[in-house]
């Protein structure tokens, strides 16, 4: 697997190394869908576009779905009477690098019938969208940001969609892509020196700074860099 | 929840009535009518470092006079990439990042993660390791939400409890110590069992623990529960109903103060906490109030959790008996040619995972805590590692809590979430 020329720090900022055994984890397969009611009724409702069912982990029913429908059928898996998913336990995504698509992942939950279901989306590397489901749970607000934030994952029709855990304004890319160096794209002086570089208007992001603004000057009336109130 | 039925007016400014008994007379809002000035509303930054907001967080606040209009989190200070560098660490290696994200509760963090890598592996641990990873968790359970009741009760004002708690905290530091060698960075627990043995004596510790805290707990009880200031800060503020709370994600605590019954332990129970006798604490209306109530019912039910599982403590082995899985001693390592293979190997290559992904929720004492793991066939390290951050989800409810409240109320409301940064950031 690794080139044993390397030396340790190369192997860092070279990514995970994959061991290339396996290419696709889902690979249209189709597991015993028995022992998941959701599973049966999703595969007779929307056939066509369920591309894959595993289960793993001995209990873990994980389904692929078309990353066009996502909204259409999560709506229906949440508001069905035989289903009545009303949790997302959690939204995030799976880089397996090497080119291969990115996975959205949703993990639902039923606090009435207490069943848990994987929903997990291949979105290829140059379309990068799919649509937001705020709408359906509001959760998804926060957890969306942070797959965008992290992956470079756009959500449609999301109300708000910025970075939430590096800066507004990074521009270093998508840290958790494994194209990403694990040390950064740029280098500690060139961090420093653009962190050294930001005034106190960058701390703030657009919106912010309309509220701060007094209507009758064009500046904002924030503490400048001087520090004068 | 019974105990709501507390009289507001419990004597702060007693008067002599007509007949010279005392009256109490109610502390009434001043009814003046709002004088119609021209305003403008304000911007106001909150943080990132004021010990108010529980950690490095940021609230920037649209203000009308002290009244919130709108408020604009901003998390990431402490954004350490945990789980990027997950990805270039062995399934072992991980373990010690866990417990940098909730320095609260450590010990929950541990056992949280190799019970993912577990089920994904299919190990079933030994009974005595159920057990005392059941401790662990309940010890840390009662140590988080200490620190919860601690700070919160000094952000309306109530010095005293902080110090009861902290108190009770320091034993159970010590208790950490005794086990891990750590007071926070426990790192105790290993794929297949745990890091060590308990430590003879240990169990006595922690009874003796046991003994004392429930005083303890009573007495901030008795300076909290009935108190009026106490009271008057909690009671009605941030509230949120039973279903925008599930569709928002609340989890923990916090959903179950505003009555939805939802525990990881008693819905999707591992390590048998369906065969002990515990309650779920529920709440009714939802706010601050029912947040504190559940919080510290849910500390007496570990109590009762930790001397039933200190009642079962099986012996045995703690780590299970496979090569392949656990370290072998270091007495075979140095004499036994085959242990120090398989010590060579655990070492330089680390444990064989199946191909496949795996989410395990367990109870956080913040709420949901979720380990997600995607291995490839044969990896030795995850392929992604996910968090499913309880306390990120939590404050992502912040905004519409504390909307038309003073500012006064924003911070308590903060306070009653139980957030804990350095898990949100990761």
């Amino acid at each position: 697997m690794l080139d044993e020329t390397k030396t340790g720090l190369d192997t860092v900022e070279g990514g995970p190394q994959l061991s290339g055994k396996s290419t696709d984890s889902s690979g249209g397969k189709m597991d015993d869908p028995d022992g998941h009611p959701s599973v049966i009724a999703l595969l007779s409702q929307f056939g066509d576009a369920v591309s894959g069912h595993r289960v793993f982990a001995g209990t873990q029913h994980v389904v692929w779905i078309d990353s066009a429908c996502n909204l259409e059928i999560l709506r229906w898996l949440r508001e069905q009477q035989d289903h009545q998913y009303d949790m997302i336990s959690d939204i995030t995504a799976v880089d397996y690098g090497a080119g291969r698509p990115i996975e959205v992942v949703y993990q639902l939950f039923s606090t009435v019938y207490k069943r848990a279901l994987r929903v997990r989306c291949k979105l290829p590397l140059d379309g990068l969208e799919i649509d937001s489901i705020v709408e359906l749970w509001s959760a998804a607000n926060w957890l969306e940001r942070e797959v965008y934030d992290l992956f470079g994952v756009t959500f449609r029709k999301h109300p708000d969609l910025r970075r939430i855990l590096m800066p507004h304004d990074y521009e270093e890319g998508h840290p958790l892509r494994k194209d990403f160096p694990l040390r950064g794209r740029f280098s500690r002086a060139e961090q420093t020196r653009r962190a050294l570089d930001q005034s106190v208007e960058h701390s703030y992001i657009a919106e912010e700074m309309d509220l701060g603004r007094d209507p009758q000057q064009a500046t904002p009336i924030i503490g400048t860099k001087d520090g004068d109130e | 929840m019974s105990k709501r039925t507390v009289e507001f007016n419990v004597g702060r400014n007693p008067e002599m009535g007509i007949d010279g008994s005392v009256v109490d007379s109610p502390i009434l809002p001043f009814d003046i009518p709002e004088p119609d000035l021209d305003t403008e509303n304000m911007l106001i930054n909150i943080g990132p470092q004021h010990p108010a907001t529980h950690g490095v967080l940021r609230l920037v606040c649209e203000l009308d006079g002290e009244t919130v209009k709108r408020v604009i989190p901003h998390i990431g200070y402490l954004h350490s990439s945990f789980e990027k560098l997950g990805e270039y660490r062995t399934w072992n290696q991980v373990v010690p990042l866990t417990d940098r994200m909730d320095y609260l509760a450590p010990l929950i963090y541990n056992c949280a993660y190799v019970m993912t890598v577990e089920k994904l592996m299919g190990i079933e641990v030994t009974e005595r390791c159920k057990v005392v990873r059941v401790i662990c968790m309940e010890m840390d359970r009662i140590f988080s939400h200490l620190l919860w009741l601690g700070t919160t009760a000094i952000d309306v004002g109530a010095f005293t409890p902080f110090l009861y708690a902290f108190q009770e905290r320091e034993r159970i530091y010590q208790l950490h110590e005794a086990f891990t060698g750590a007071r926070i960075t426990t790192s105790a627990t290993r794929v297949g069992g745990m890091m060590a043995d308990l430590p003879e004596g240990w169990t006595d510790g922690l009874q003796d623990f046991l003994d004392t805290f429930p005083d303890t707990l009573e007495e901030i009880d008795r300076l909290l529960t009935r108190n009026q200031i106490h009271i008057g800060r909690s009671q009605g503020i941030g509230a949120i109903s039973a279903e925008d709370a599930i569709n928002s994600g609340f989890t923990g605590a916090n959903l179950r103060a505003c009555g939805v019954d939802y525990d990881v332990r008693k819905d999707q129970p591992y390590y048998d906490y369906e065969t002990y006798d515990f309650e779920i604490p529920v709440g009714q209306h939802g706010d601050c109030y029912d947040r504190y109530l559940c919080r510290m019912e849910e500390m007496r039910q570990s109590v009762s959790l930790l001397r039933q599982a200190l009642e079962r403590l099986p012996g045995g082995p703690i780590d299970v008996e496979d090569p392949n899985i656990s370290l072998p001693s270091k007495t075979d390592c140095m004499s036994d040619m085959e242990s120090m293979i398989h010590h060579f190997k655990l070492i330089t290559d680390g444990i064989p995972a199946p191909e496949g992904d795996c989410y395990m929720p367990i109870e956080g004492s913040k709420g949901e805590l979720g380990m997600y793991i995607v291995a490839e066939e044969g990896g030795t390290k995850p392929v992604r590692w996910r968090i499913r951050p309880p306390s990120l989800v939590n404050l992502s409810v912040l905004p519409k809590l504390a909307e038309e409240h003073l500012v006064s109320d924003l911070i308590m409301i903060n306070a009653s979430l139980d957030i804990v940064l350095g898990e949100i950031d990761r």
